[in-house]
C-alpha cells in the first residue's frame, strides 16, 4: 500500500481534512473516503460530467482531479448548493419541471447550472446548452433541464425589476 | 501532469506505463502567461484553456488561439486541460496545434543539459509520440508579436456541434499588406500521423493578390497534401475533401479578421 496523504480543503463551507492515495481522484476522496455520495460517477474518464464539482471557482469533473490536487482549494459539491433544509432554486426547478429521471446526471447538471447563473445571469439557451455540452443525461433529452435553468434565470430577472 | 485530462485517462485504461506523476503546476514559470506587443506572447505550458481565452490582451492579439482553446472539451474539460498538455500528447487530431504552427511558435524545453527550443511543427514525431526526452519537460510556448494586418483562424469539423474529436482541422494565420498577401501560414489536423504544417499552402499565396482564385490554390494545396486515413470519423476523400473546404473558409475568415485590424 502507497503511503497516503493528509490534505487539507474547504469542502462546502467546512474545513475538512482527508487522507488519500496518491493516484485517488477526487472523485474517489469525495464518496469513499469522506462519504459525499452526492457526486456521482458516470464514465470515469471526463466524458459525462456526473461527477462535476466546483474546485476554486471553476466547474471540473472530479474524477480527472487527483485528490491531493486538492490540497488548500475551495470545493463545492452538489451537498453544498442547498441552503441548509431549503433547496436551491434549482433544485426546487428541476423537481418542479421534472428536469430528472433516474438522477445519475443531475448533481453535475445542478453544479454546472449554478456556476453559470453565478457568472451570467441571463444566459441565452445556446449558450446554455453549450456550457452543459460536458454533461450527459441519457434519461430526460435534456429540454426540461434546459427550461429548469431558464426558469430560475427568468424569476431572479423578474425578482431584480 | 500539467490538467491531466489525458494523462489520467492513459493512466487508467493502462496506456501508459508511467510510475510517478509530478504536478507542473505548482511551478510558477509554467503558469504564467506574459504578453508584450512588442516581444509576443509566451504561454507557460501548464496553463489552462480557460485562463487563454478569459485573457483579453490574448483575446486580441491572438484570435486564432481563441478559437481553439474554447473549442477543446467542454466547459470542465477547459478549467483543467492546458495547450502545453495538448501538444506533449501529440495527438494527430488535437485541435491546439494546427494554430500553434500558424503562429510560428517556439516551444521551450528544459532538461538536465539546460534548455533548447524547437519550432512546433518538429514537436510532434508520430502519433501520441513528441520529441521530448524522458528527462525533459517542456517549459512554455512563444508566440512571435502580432504583426499589422494580420488574422488566424482555427476551424474545425465534427458532425455535431461540440465534445468531439476533429474530422479535419485547419489553422492559418495571413498578414496582409495592400490587398496582398504579406506571408500565410496553413496547418491540418487529423489528416497525417502528427499535426500537419503545409508550407507550400502558404508559400503560394506570399504577393498573391487577396482573391477567391489565389484561396482556392492554396486550398488545393491544402487538399493534396494532406494523408489521411478511413476509420470511424470519415474516409480518406471525404477528409481531403474537407481539407479544402476548410482551408478556404478559415483563410476569409483569418483575411477578414486581418482586415478589421486596418480601420
Amino acid at each position: 500500500m502507497p503511503s497516503k496523504t493528509r490534505v487539507v480543503t474547504t469542502i462546502n463551507g467546512e474545513e475538512t481534512e482527508f487522507l488519500c492515495e496518491p493516484r485517488q481522484s477526487l472523485l474517489e476522496c469525495l464518496r469513499d473516503v469522506l462519504g459525499l455520495t452526492g457526486t456521482k460517477e458516470g464514465c470515469n474518464d471526463g466524458n459525462c460530467g456526473a461527477c462535476t464539482v466546483m474546485l476554486d471557482g471553476r466547474i471540473v469533473t472530479s474524477c480527472l482531479v487527483l485528490g491531493v490536487e486538492a490540497q488548500g482549494s475551495q470545493i463545492t459539491t452538489v451537498e453544498g448548493i442547498a441552503a441548509g433544509q431549503e433547496l436551491d432554486p434549482l433544485q426546487q426547478a428541476f423537481l418542479e419541471g421534472a428536469a430528472l429521471q433516474c438522477g445519475i446526471c443531475t448533481p453535475g447538471f445542478l453544479v454546472a447550472a449554478k456556476a453559470l447563473l453565478g457568472r451570467e445571469p441571463n444566459p441565452s439557451e445556446e449558450r446554455i446548452r453549450f456550457w452543459l455540452a460536458n454533461n450527459l443525461c441519457r434519461c430526460t433529452g435534456y429540454d426540461k433541464i434546459i427550461r429548469s435553468i431558464q426558469k430560475v434565470a427568468a424569476d431572479r430577472q423578474g425578482a431584480n425589476t | 501532469m500539467a490538467g491531466g485530462t489525458d494523462a489520467l485517462v492513459h493512466l487508467r485504461a493502462g496506456r501508459s506505463d508511467t510510475n510517478v506523476i509530478v504536478d507542473i503546476k505548482k511551478i510558477p514559470e509554467l503558469m504564467e502567461t506574459k504578453f508584450d506587443p512588442l516581444t509576443g506572447l509566451t504561454l507557460g505550458a501548464a496553463v489552462p484553456c480557460h485562463q487563454i481565452y478569459e485573457n483579453t490582451a490574448v483575446q486580441s492579439a491572438f484570435p486564432g488561439l481563441i478559437d481553439s482553446t474554447s473549442l477543446i472539451g467542454g466547459i470542465q474539460i477547459q478549467g483543467r486541460a492546458s495547450v502545453g498538455g495538448n501538444l506533449c500528447n501529440a495527438a494527430p487530431s488535437a485541435d491546439a496545434i494546427p494554430i500553434l504552427i500558424a503562429y510560428e511558435v517556439t516551444c521551450l524545453i528544459a532538461g538536465p543539459e539546460g534548455r533548447r527550443k524547437v519550432a512546433v511543427e518538429d514537436f510532434c514525431t508520430r502519433p501520441g509520440k513528441n520529441i521530448l526526452e524522458e528527462d525533459e519537460i517542456l517549459v512554455s510556448l512563444h508566440f512571435p508579436p502580432p504583426e499589422k494586418n494580420s488574422g488566424a483562424n482555427y476551424l474545425r469539423f465534427i458532425p455535431r456541434n461540440e465534445m468531439d474529436i476533429a474530422v479535419v482541422g485547419v489553422g492559418v494565420k495571413v498578414v496582409i499588406k495592400n490587398d496582398t498577401f504579406k506571408s500565410a501560414r496553413v496547418a491540418l489536423a487529423s489528416v497525417a500521423p502528427t499535426p500537419l504544417f503545409v508550407r507550400e499552402a502558404g508559400a503560394i499565396l506570399t504577393g498573391q493578390p487577396v482573391s477567391d482564385a489565389s484561396i482556392n490554390k492554396a486550398a488545393q494545396i491544402a487538399k493534396a497534401a494532406a494523408k489521411p486515413i478511413t476509420d470511424m470519423r470519415g474516409t480518406t476523400e471525404y477528409r481531403k475533401h474537407l481539407c479544402e473546404v476548410l482551408t478556404r473558409r478559415s483563410l476569409q475568415t483569418a483575411i477578414a479578421r486581418a482586415r478589421g485590424d486596418q480601420s
